[in-house]
């Protein structure tokens, strides 16, 4: 318990350096921030649009995808905000940086998560919260204790998965010494597409999001249960189930360790 | 003139060496088109009447815009140019006997050209194979693909011509993050890159239409498929025509203006 406070202390220690370090350059900060906001607002205006032609797609309503975007764009900015120091480990690994990272006596992913905080995360934040809760109210539904539960898992699960993707995004630098450009789809992809429940791309798309990256247990099936179409309680407890997913992902960051050569300088 | 093409041939060569990047690209923008066409698939089913084009134009206008997003992403921004700026180096380059706005002009245009060159061709090839309704259909006819080629270099002008107000920009706020995040996410909704202007609420498009925005893959990619009037084509093609002069000479103006105060950063 010491050891884990201890961490929770250096992580917020890093952040403060890194936002002191930011807000030298205020202006731009907030530019940055507001055009985060907008950057994540665009896909709220893309539904909006879409559904101003469209009444429904694939038996989804208007207020429902809101409800399905305001989860997913959720789940994904808390793992971004833990997690995204991984998004430039490609460079920490080139220039040799993650060197120095081992020979220090302290866990190494907090010190990679450390390295790189961005506050200009909070303009897509803000947006999130905006959108989870406008989802939430527009939807229509009859909140009861199992689905509030059910949102609640799937925020957890789809937090544990999307920071298993920035994890093993991260891990294959150690193979390939460089961010890999398509791994790009499977986070920044899975956040724009999953604006809508996963059913709209089709049974494959379906498929592959429930066997091979759990994208549809952290989306898809719990949302069937939030808007009563389904019942069994198996669909509320799949997001957590999701976070298994954390296992293969942090065995390759181990795998990957273990075999690291430096890259020299 | 020609020091400007020299400069252009570099640049050119330099982009045409990253190609297992290109590969990389290639992948993400395949499955990122094929992604977006199933979305648009759903909607199809939804309600094909409520479709303001044509399903086989609008797979036509995804393929087209992913195998030449280089051209047209306003998010593909130099960051060789905002790191010289807000490390010094910037001196280095005012101290040239050359004109800074022609010089980053003919580098961005270079980059953007070999990276499209890189990408294009695979992603056309294997979008022309996908059976039909979900693969790059023929062009509308001929005239449709010469006017396609005309507006895209037109469009490709525009789209520079933005990305350069964003670099002399720079020179004000000093740290380009901001402004760059800003100015991309605007561009990239308001020209129709996430979805095809048509698809707006009539009104809406309408006045995006005027906008510079729309003159930059907007046009071309719906001459390709001729979901554009005739009358339509004529008045769109002038505005982007206007818009390139204007941007252009804007970026100029803005350039000289930003020289004349430069503050080096650094050393």
């Amino acid at each position: 318990m010491g050891k884990l406070y201890k961490g929770v202390r250096l992580y917020l220690h890093y952040v403060s350096i890194q936002v002191r370090s930011m807000m030298q350059y205020k202006t731009s900060l907030i530019l940055s921030i507001i055009g985060q906001f907008i950057g994540s607002f665009q896909v709220f205006l893309g539904i909006f649009v879409m559904f101003q032609r469209f009444s429904r797609v694939e038996g989804f309503t208007y207020s429902q995808v809101l409800l399905c975007y305001g989860i997913v764009l959720m789940e994904f900015s808390l793992a971004e905000m833990f997690a995204r120091g991984f998004d430039t480990f490609s460079g920490l690994v080139r220039s040799g940086e993650f060197d120095r990272i081992l020979v220090r006596p302290q866990n190494e992913i907090l010190q990679v998560l450390g390295s790189r905080f961005e506050l200009t995360r909070l303009g897509r934040m803000i947006q999130a919260v905006v959108m989870f809760f406008y989802g939430i109210w527009a939807s229509g539904i009859t909140w009861n204790f199992a689905k509030v539960l059910t949102v609640i898992f799937m925020l957890i699960g789809g937090t544990a998965v999307f920071s298993g993707l920035f994890l093993i995004y991260a891990a294959l630098c150690f193979f390939t010494m460089d961010g890999l450009e398509f791994m790009n789809v499977f986070t920044d992809g899975a956040r724009e597409f999953g604006k809508y429940p996963m059913e709209v791309y089709g049974k494959k798309a379906l498929l592959f999001a429930t066997v091979i990256i759990p994208y549809a247990w952290i989306q898809y099936y719990p949302l069937l249960y939030l808007l009563g179409r389904e019942t069994s309680f198996l669909f509320m407890l799949m997001p957590l189930g999701a976070c298994w997913f954390l296992v293969p992902a942090w065995l390759l960051w181990r795998y990957g360790v273990r075999n690291y050569q430096s890259s020299g300088s | 003139m020609k020091k400007y093409l020299s400069f252009f041939r570099l640049r050119f060569v330099m982009g045409l060496q990253y190609r297992a990047a290109a590969l990389a690209g290639v992948v993400t923008q395949f499955f990122w088109g094929f992604m977006l066409i199933l979305m648009f698939r759903a909607f199809y089913r939804a309600d094909a009447s409520a479709f303001p084009m044509s399903f086989e134009a609008t797979a036509s206008y995804i393929w087209l815009q992913q195998a030449f997003l280089a051209l047209f992403a306003a998010w593909m921004m130099e960051q060789e140019i905002f790191d010289s700026i807000v490390n010094g180096n910037m001196a280095y380059e005012l101290c040239r006997p050359v004109d800074i706005y022609s010089m980053w002009f003919s580098r961005s245009a270079a980059n953007r050209i070999a990276k499209a060159v890189l990408r294009c061709v695979t992603i056309l090839a294997a979008a022309v194979c996908l059976p039909s309704p979900y693969g790059l259909q023929a062009p509308a006819g001929g005239w449709n693909f010469f006017l396609f080629l005309v507006t895209m270099l037109l469009g490709f002008g525009v789209t520079v011509s933005l990305g350069m107000l964003i670099y002399v920009l720079s020179f004000f706020t000093i740290s380009p993050q901001g402004l760059r995040l800003l100015f991309s996410s605007l561009a990239e909704f308001l020209a129709g890159a996430l979805i095809p202007l048509p698809f707006f609420p009539d009104n809406v498009r309408k006045i995006l239409e005027l906008l510079p925005f729309a003159s930059m893959q907007n046009l071309p990619l719906r001459i390709y498929s001729g979901s554009i009037s005739a009358v339509q084509m004529e008045r769109a093609i002038v505005l982007q025509i206007f818009w390139l002069a204007a941007i252009t000479e804007f970026g100029k103006f803005l350039c000289r203006q930003a020289e004349k105060r430069v503050t080096v950063q650094g050393g």
